[in-house]
């Protein structure tokens, strides 16, 4: 495991085991997600076996197990969103970027989740393309703003 | 302190501390229960086992309540029962309902608790759980679809065997039971101790099968079938044969598998005489090189994989002797194969026996000589009631007959191994034998066949001063690491995955494992105190198999097959 996680590790004391949650978030605000081996590294770090870390982080939707996208959409599907049409623009990403929310690209290129709230209720549906909130978003949008953020990628 | 409450209009004492649901069960009100697990910490998941209370707007979960004085009880008022049976009908919404197929059939808590509580419609219909089967285990099967998430099965996994294997995964809807990383049985941490299977309440986990293959060896002329089965399976099966569990069960378990079609039936407590002998005689030799790290028994399969994967410090010191069902499986291989006059690989043998992890260890590395399996297949006590009901044979009007030479015979210390403690005194016994050529003082003993989940003891042995220690279910590591840190050393550790030794093994018979184990270890107890042959020195079988067998066989006269070899385990811990 590269310095950076090791870092973050020597951050906590060891064995304290309440302080899973924020270890597993600081990981995956590092990685991107929560990696086999981070898991691996973190239960024997606080003494915890990983079906036990696994267990909690599963419980969360936040938490990641694949890494995800150059470009992560999050998709609102709280109950103003959904009521506003979210369902479509889920749809018709998957459709375009070609892959299941929850799951990133072969090529790595996108990612895509849904989330439950954004707190942009009366915006919606609301989408989150790598911190960057669109709101009023209506699917029929979708086919140009992935355009442009292929051509971002392309000429990155 | 006792004090009345009331409870459906009428008064009852109730101690004071204690729970609403043993004062009822005290007092001959029978609650029905799901989530709940003797000498656990109860956790009131499933609410089944509410009862109404005067006073409460809501209904109290018996369970995990502590009785007051003041509380007036309904227990089977029309509000706690309509309770209960919503419980059941949602638990039963998502059930695939295919009973007549399934393991549990007629022995399984949901199907008991559907019909206690008369549901004979299906009211609540809900999206099936989408059909999973996890037969990577060599020993258990998981039927996702069947789980109802009691969770008993993870908090045994953690409370008793420390493993830590299971886990509920994701949330909702979509939460199951699953391994570390969701990945399948055979990649897990898994000891294969099968505890997480008695104690599942419908069969949602159960052992592996071997029926189906013992069935089509047993039709095969050209091979010979053999078995063995150890002591406690006659003590296991006699219930559910109802044959009386005396001295000649044995006799007439044998009878019964010559008629199924076996061809020669082996005692496996010749192998354990074996391998009482085999440890003695590297504790001896240890004793004699005065070296201080202990002498693990390695003869509970479960705790050698768990040494494997979790204390990969302490593999070199696993005693190399086989356990008793593949040192009497390696016997068959070689010497009964060569009386027979069959090439080995034309010998299929089945081992019956009270354990599960035993079908892993049938498969494990080192327990083959020259590419030939010592042990091709092995049942538990429940799959082998259900072989002898498929035969269709009455128990009940069998002549006894005797078991096959040479390994027809077991001293009492064979039956002895099957209960926590048991082995350890086997073998002092063996070694106080062996150096003073008299037998010990049973009292020396008591301490080895108290409670608790970890005993020491110490003795003298003409010259030598031996120190034993037992761990007693995985929860008694941690008190011999504390002893072991605190300055102590030990000669012999015997360690037994399963809390009380083989006697609470998972592949006993469900309707007797809840049973009090203490029962089958008094069953033991009293079978050594009452056969004469007690050592496995004076066996008359060992002796022959010793003095006679071996030396004349020049391949295996050097004990090789006696022993194999462990090594680290990489899993997800």
């Amino acid at each position: 495991m590269g310095t950076e996680f090791d870092l973050i590790l020597k951050k906590y004391k060891q064995g304290k085991r309440e302080d899973l949650i924020p270890m597993l978030q600081e990981i995956q605000e590092q990685l991107g997600y929560l990696s086999e081996e981070a898991i691996v590294n973190v239960g024997s770090y606080l003494g915890l076996s990983t079906t036990k870390i696994y267990g909690l982080a599963t419980f969360y939707d936040r938490f990641r197990f694949i890494p995800s996208g150059r470009i992560h959409i999050s998709v609102c599907n709280g109950t103003s969103c959904y009521i506003n049409g979210s369902q479509s623009v889920i749809n018709k990403i998957s459709e375009e970027i070609n892959v299941q929310p929850g799951l990133t690209t072969r090529d790595g290129n996108f990612s895509c989740e849904i989330v439950s709230c954004m707190g942009g209720c009366h915006n919606g549906p609301v989408i989150n393309v790598n911190g960057e909130y669109h709101t009023f978003v209506k699917a029929s949008q979708l086919p140009e703003l992935i355009k442009k953020l292929m051509y971002i990628i392309e000429n990155d | 302190m006792l004090f009345t409450i009331q409870v459906n209009n009428k008064k009852i004492k109730a101690e004071k501390g204690e729970t609403i649901l043993s004062a009822l069960n005290r007092n001959g009100i029978i609650i029905p229960t799901l989530c709940r697990m003797k000498d656990f910490t109860p956790t009131g998941a499933c609410r089944m086992c509410v009862v109404e209370v005067e006073g409460r707007d809501r209904l109290v979960t018996a369970c995990s309540q502590p009785v007051e004085e003041w509380m007036k009880i309904r227990t089977h008022s029309p509000r706690v029962i309509q309770a209960r049976k919503t419980i059941v009908e949602l638990l039963l919404s998502n059930h695939p309902d295919d009973c007549l197929y399934c393991e549990r059939n007629l022995n399984c808590e949901l199907q008991n608790l559907s019909e206690e509580l008369n549901i004979r419609e299906r009211r609540i219909r809900g999206k099936k759980i989408k059909p999973r089967l996890d037969q990577s285990s060599p020993a258990i099967t998981r039927e996702l679809s069947k789980c109802i998430l009691c969770g008993r099965c993870v908090r045994v996994c953690e409370e008793v065997v420390t493993a830590n294997t299971l886990d509920f995964i994701k949330r909702g809807r979509n939460t199951h039971i699953g391994a570390s990383m969701d990945r399948d049985f055979n990649f897990s941490s898994c000891v294969h101790c099968g505890q997480c299977l008695i104690v599942c309440p419908t069969g949602a986990l159960h052992e592996k099968h071997s029926i189906t293959e013992i069935q089509e060896y047993l039709n095969k002329p050209e091979i010979l079938k053999v078995i063995q089965y150890s002591p406690l399976v006659t003590a296991g099966i006699a219930g559910e044969l109802g044959i009386k569990h005396n001295k000649y069960a044995d006799r007439i378990l044998n009878a019964i598998l010559r008629k199924i079609g076996f061809d020669k039936v082996f005692t496996t407590g010749t192998g354990t005489d074996v391998c009482i002998t085999e440890i003695s005689g590297q504790l001896l030799e240890k004793l004699e090189k005065r070296t201080a790290s202990p002498l693990y028994i390695s003869a509970c399969p479960a705790w050698v994989k768990y040494c494997e994967q979790f204390m990969p410090s302490q593999i070199p010191m696993l005693s190399t002797v086989k356990s008793p069902q593949q040192i009497t499986g390696a016997l068959i291989k070689t010497i009964v194969a060569d009386q027979n006059k069959v090439n080995p690989a034309n010998i299929f043998s089945v081992s019956a026996t009270p354990c599960l992890a035993m079908k892993f260890e049938a498969r494990r590395d080192g327990m083959m000589r020259k590419g030939i399996s010592d042990v091709d297949s092995v049942l538990t006590v429940r799959e082998l009631s259900r072989l002898i009901r498929l035969y269709g044979i009455a128990p009940s009007i069998i002549e006894p007959e005797a078991a096959d030479e040479p390994l027809a015979g077991r001293s009492s210390s064979a039956v002895l191994a099957e209960v926590s403690g048991g082995l350890t005194e086997g073998i002092l016994r063996a070694l106080h034998y062996k150096l003073l050529t008299k037998e010990a003082d049973k009292q020396l003993f008591r301490k080895l066949r108290s409670s608790g989940s970890f005993r020491e003891i110490s003795m003298a042995i003409g010259e030598y001063e031996v120190k034993a220690a037992v761990v007693d279910g995985l929860t008694g590591l941690g008190k011999l690491k504390t002893s072991i840190n605190s300055g102590k050393s030990y000669d012999l550790i015997e360690v037994m995955v399963c809390p009380g030794g083989c006697v609470h093994g998972a592949g006993l018979p469900f309707s007797s494992a809840r049973a009090d184990v203490r029962s089958r270890a008094k069953l033991v107890y009293q079978t050594d105190d009452s056969e004469p042959v007690n050592l496995p020195c004076k066996s008359h079988h060992l002796i022959n198999l010793y003095d006679k067998l071996l030396k004349e066989n020049s391949e295996i006269s050097d004990k090789k097959i006696f022993y194999t070899h462990f090594e680290k385990r990489n899993v997800l811990l």
